[in-house]
């Protein structure tokens, strides 16, 4: 058997407001509510809404047939509740058919897992909890944020009891290896790894709709001739992109949604392909070895590697001193504390203050705040010196 | 008078100079026809009588003066440099899709000559169509002495002298090598040099400035005579108040951050006193084409939980700034006269300032101290947080020696000089 393994990632940080110098001490409210909900309705009815919609018509068609995969991060579920119950309730009724499945991952989107492994372990829990709590589900496979793995990450993971966990299909770390089969982890071989085709990822998420790609205009059957081509030992295609790739970063207007509508209907025709939860692709499938990921990846840019949130002398410094207040934190056992710390911790405000995107393009200005890195910083900063102080108090 | 702003409409402290010298003048009786590229309606015209290079229309009795356009045009020199810029408009204008808002038009009012297309070249070009529309001025006023201030009304004084044969003053706020280091814009430092040859007297805001001119613009001593600057006394608002959000002690850096002002040397100061004493925190207010690499630098120097940047303060903010100040530090490598000192004595905050500043002649109770000796600098700072003696000293006696700068005093020496070109006015 062979099959389709369809992840996306459903995330919204909480986007810090325009926090000034003089408001360090005195004002300890650090969000753009404004920004935060007019960004989430406008994804909600662009994306969300009608993406689910289409789900959820695909699986009452071809019932059994049609899995698909969902992580959500804690961040997001908690925009949901304040701005966007509609969209939580959409996602609900796709979670009650039974084909859908919940992934696991920090509660914030964080990075924490590189720096801080109690604090990664309590945000998996919470995440956990609040999925139980809103899905009444119990995610059984973790993802890390933006795919960020290695061996040692992997083994954290193995150790909070997941079997199973996905990342990027990194050229640099498969060489001449096969994203397309289920691998394990270097130290904990329990631990499944299933691995992102990039290739064909990508040609959906960010080729879609691009005139100049020589394969423009990309048809569902012209897809599924190329799974077709593939070697027919070659088990797994691992489709995992961002949610907003669906009538946001690909508009309606592209006909991204009709070629979703029309998709498994192409696949069942033309091929043997089926499609399966990342859940069912380890319980079917074995692994064919191990993969050795010494040092982090992640699925963004060229690079596959961590330098979109760290790596430049801002973003290290922003990340230090925040992890710095982590013992404190804990200390104060404050729930108003917590939470900032919680939300403080969310991967955007580090992608923000990377200096690669002078190169790098689009994808990073993407719902961007900021004119430029040095204000993404010195506006965390600011409200990072507020947050230390009220710890010190 | 010949100036390019005036008071609200400012970007730098030469129109803020300019209100306090013709505000001090009119105490001795001297009347003073004010000339700016454009008057707003909203200026303080107690004291003066402002003109609007703008309001002349262009008739064909104005173009008998085009000789003088010819004789100003070689002046036209391609550049993008601007005085008195603020470097953050200055930015946006590069940046030339964002250069529309009412905002900026208010507070750079001077550029809106420029926003006709190729704008380096235009500066000089509206400095050429001002000495035009001065020679016009100067045919159809009564007046005794031209006095202009800074390069870009020096045409203007020029042509206003060869019209009506008065004799001319020009005022140097600031020379081109304190803009620019060494690296002077040629067209800038020719029409400033043009402008003090054809001058009868030549002000100097410094003993410093002075030097500058003799040295490097070949002035003849005997014609440059310096007037300190002062200081305007603070109105703040009946209900001023001010909660600062922290209990350290805060030292402020505030001016444009650019090579000029040293921002570089205040951040490197500001990492040895945070590593003696880490209850402090740094401010640098204001912005410029070091910015971001000064945010990179604390960044490097892992100081940015304690250093902070304010961006870019106006108005009330300057004040705000200043009362939750516990020292003020100017660190400017080449500073004519700074007048930000006296402001942040004023409100009482003990200042240290660079020896390579104007204001450092006048100043007695203030630590003076080498721009580029870190260590001296923060061994000032740390000295100023933590003896409180001294502190007290300083707030004490600086206040009442700021007070007593007076734009009287300054003006009765402008008025000495105008006397000694043509008598009594």
């Amino acid at each position: 058997m062979r099959t389709i393994c369809f992840y996306f990632q459903v995330h919204q940080p909480f986007r810090l407001k325009r926090y000034k110098f003089f408001d360090i001490g005195n004002d300890h409210y650090y969000y753009n509510d404004f920004e935060n909900k007019s960004i989430m309705r406008k994804v909600a009815e662009k994306c969300y809404l009608p993406t689910n919609k289409t789900f959820l018509d695909l699986i009452n068609e071809y019932g059994n047939n049609v899995k698909i995969a969902y992580s959500i991060s804690g961040v997001a579920i908690d925009q949901f509740e304040m701005y966007a119950p509609d969209v939580l309730d959409s996602f609900r009724a796709l979670v009650d058919t039974g084909k859908v499945e919940i992934l696991s991952e920090t509660y914030s989107h964080s990075l924490s897992s590189l720096k801080n492994r109690e604090e990664f372990e309590r945000q998996v829990k919470l995440h956990r909890d609040k999925v139980k709590q809103v899905f009444g589900v119990v995610p059984k496979v973790f993802r890390n944020t933006e795919l960020i793995y290695s061996d040692w990450i992997g083994e954290y993971v193995a150790d909070m009891g997941y079997k199973g966990m996905i990342t990027e299909g990194a050229k640099h770390v498969l060489g001449w290896k096969s994203p397309n089969y289920l691998y394990c982890n270097a130290i904990n071989p329990k631990l499944n790894i299933l691995l992102k085709n990039f290739k064909l990822s990508d040609d959906i998420a960010f080729r879609f709709s691009n005139h100049d790609w020589p394969e423009f205009p990309l048809t569902t059957e012209k897809f599924v001739s190329w799974l077709n081509a593939l070697d027919p030992k070659e088990e797994i295609i691992n489709l995992f992109m961002d949610y907003e790739t669906f009538g946001e970063h690909q508009w309606k207007e592209t006909g991204i949604f009709e070629f979703l509508k029309a998709l498994p209907n192409a696949v069942f025709k033309y091929s043997d392909f089926k499609f399966s939860t990342p859940s069912e692709v380890i319980k079917k499938f074995d692994p064919v070895g191990a993969i050795h990921v010494p040092h982090p990846i992640s699925w963004a840019d060229e690079e596959r590697d961590l330098t979109a949130w760290l790596g430049n002398e801002l973003q290290d410094e922003a990340f230090n001193n925040l992890y710095k207040c982590y013992d404190r934190v804990k200390e104060l056992n404050d729930p108003e504390i917590w939470k900032d710390w919680l939300y403080l911790q969310t991967s955007d405000h580090f992608y923000y203050m990377c200096t690669k995107w002078f190169s790098d393009g689009d994808v990073h200005k993407y719902f961007n705040p900021y004119n430029s890195p040095y204000e993404a910083f010195v506006n965390y900063m600011n409200i990072l010196s507020d947050f230390i102080i009220r710890l010190e108090k | 008078m010949f100036g390019w702003e005036f008071p609200p409409h400012i970007t730098g402290g030469l129109g803020t100079a300019c209100y306090g010298l013709t505000k001090g003048l009119s105490h001795f009786d001297t009347e003073v026809i004010f000339v700016v590229p454009k008057t707003y309606g909203d200026e303080d015209l107690k004291h003066i009588q402002l003109k609007d290079a703008g309001d002349v229309v262009i008739t064909e009795k104005r173009m008998q003066y085009e000789e003088f356009w010819d004789k100003f045009r070689y002046l036209e020199v391609g550049s993008n440099l601007i005085p008195y810029m603020d470097p953050e408009e200055f930015a946006k204008i590069y940046d030339k899709k964002i250069f529309l808002g009412s905002e900026y038009r208010e507070q750079v009012f001077k550029t809106k000559f420029t926003f006709t297309g190729t704008y380096g070249k235009d500066l000089f070009q509206e400095v050429a169509r001002y000495a035009l529309i001065a020679s016009y001025i100067a045919a159809s006023n009564d007046f005794d002495i031209i006095h202009a201030h800074d390069w870009l009304t020096y045409s203007a004084g020029i042509a206003a002298k060869e019209v009506s044969g008065k004799p001319l003053v020009v005022h140097m706020h600031a020379t081109e090598f304190d803009r620019s280091g060494d690296n002077i814009n040629q067209g800038v430092y020719d029409i400033e040099r043009a402008g003090m040859e054809a001058a009868d007297k030549v002000i100097a805001v410094s003993n410093l400035t002075r030097r500058i001119i003799i040295e490097r613009y070949r002035i003849p001593p005997e014609k440059v005579v310096t007037v300190h600057n002062s200081v305007e006394p603070l109105s703040l608002p009946e209900d001023f108040k001010l909660t600062k959000g922290f209990k350290e002690k805060t030292v402020t850096f505030l001016g444009r951050v650019t090579f000029q002002k040293g921002p570089d040397y205040f951040i490197e100061a500001a990492k040895k006193v945070i590593d003696v004493d880490p209850n402090v925190r740094f401010v640098m207010a204001g912005s410029g084409d070091m910015l971001n690499r000064m945010i990179k630098r604390a960044a490097k120097l892992g100081i940015t939980t304690k250093f902070h940047f304010a961006g870019f303060l106006k108005g009330q903010e300057v004040y705000e700034m200043f009362s939750m100040s516990d020292v003020y530090v100017m660190p400017s490598v080449s500073e004519p006269f700074g007048i930000s000192p006296l402001e942040a004595m004023m409100s009482d905050v003990p200042v240290i300032i660079s020896k390579q500043s104007g204001v450092a002649e006048v100043l007695k109770h203030a630590l003076k101290v080498d721009f580029w000796d870190i260590d001296d600098m923060a061994d000032a700072i740390y000295g100023l947080l933590h003896y409180e003696g001294l502190s007290k000293m300083f707030k004490k006696y600086g206040k009442q020696e700021v007070e007593n700068l007076r734009w009287e005093n300054s003006a009765f020496k402008v008025k000495e000089v105008y006397k000694s070109l043509v008598g009594d006015v």
